[in-house]
């Protein structure tokens, strides 16, 4: 399968990404400049984690507007997949791709920490291989990671199944100790409607080596494997 | 022309640094303080002469860049 990792100026966890994908699970990778846009032979464009832009004005909020983020809208427009993560998870907020706002942490604190996910469904490209309400262990560091959307809008998404992690303890429940930036519901990482496009605040490629503490971030890659190898077969 | 432009988060949404100035202000002993809130500021020089297309433009810009209408909202000021 072939993956498309962009760099944004300020973007720092793409080399993680690169690593994980071709490296640790053997799949086709390679960067994309920010002003790149010819993308049309990827499966899949992954929107890293970092500080796009030095974070200014708001985060994600001048990547947005990237050459590159206008064939990410087309490649999201004709069903295949897109996944951001941290700062990635900001860009395609900002750029409408995904519902809501990423609000700085209630605590005011960087949290750079290990947290315990519910996954939530298994019905997405991003989460199948996972079992029914598994926990997994993935690593969160983000100021700005507090899931934000107005009620109406929770109502919707939770209807269409598009809230895919929330924050628990070690014992799967859903408690506001276990959040590190206050999100609304705990919310961690979501799809959009289509369900081809996902955000999530934590880092699944931080998770996915035992010599890094925890492989379980690797399920959401899996999930995304599996989606391909079903929809090429 | 000069635009003032002032960002605020929506009422709904969380401003945890405003609750923290808040507290801190309390703390100075400033009883009579209630709620604060943070937003931006943002100083625009424009090179136009007709302001009402000069505020078509400004409203554009807050609307796609200089704020995010999903947890704030903006207002603005021309001078000039």
């Amino acid at each position: 399968m072939k993956f498309g990792i962009i760099q944004f100026p300020g973007s720092n966890c793409d080399l993680d990404k690169l690593w994980v994908l071709q490296d640790v699970l053997k799949q086709e990778a390679r960067y994309l400049w920010h002003k790149d846009t010819d993308i049309g032979d990827l499966d899949c464009i992954v929107v890293p984690g970092g500080f796009s832009y030095g974070d200014y004005l708001r985060t994600g909020s001048i990547a947005r507007f990237s050459p590159v983020m206008k064939a990410v809208a087309d490649h999201a427009a004709k069903g295949k997949l897109v996944i951001g993560i941290c700062n990635g998870f900001q860009i395609l907020c900002e750029a409408g791709l995904l519902p809501g706002a990423l609000l700085r942490n209630r605590s005011l604190q960087f949290r750079c920490e290990h947290t315990f996910l519910r996954i939530e469904t298994t019905k997405s490209p991003f989460t199948n291989a996972a079992r029914a309400k598994q926990i997994v262990r993935v690593p969160v560091a983000h100021g700005e990671g507090c899931y934000f959307a107005d009620e109406a809008t929770i109502a919707e998404m939770k209807k269409n199944d598009q809230i895919l992690f929330r924050y628990v303890d070690a014992e799967g429940k859903v408690v506001d100790t276990a959040s590190p930036n206050g999100a609304v519901e705990n919310i961690a990482g979501i799809c959009n409607k289509t369900r081809n496009v996902c955000g999530m605040m934590p880092h699944p490629e931080r998770a996915s080596e035992a010599a890094l503490g925890s492989t379980d971030g690797r399920v959401v890659f899996e999930s995304i494997l599996n989606h391909l190898r079903g929809s090429k077969a | 022309m000069k635009a003032k432009i002032y960002v605020t988060p929506k009422k709904a949404v969380l401003d945890p640094q405003g609750k923290a100035v808040a507290n801190a202000l309390h703390s100075l002993g400033y009883a009579a303080v209630g709620d604060v809130h943070i937003g931006k500021y943002m100083e625009i020089e424009l090179k136009a002469t007709d302001q009402a297309a000069a505020k078509k433009q400004l409203d554009e810009m807050c609307h796609r860049i200089l704020s995010n209408p999903v947890i704030e909202d903006y207002r603005f000021e021309l001078e000039g």
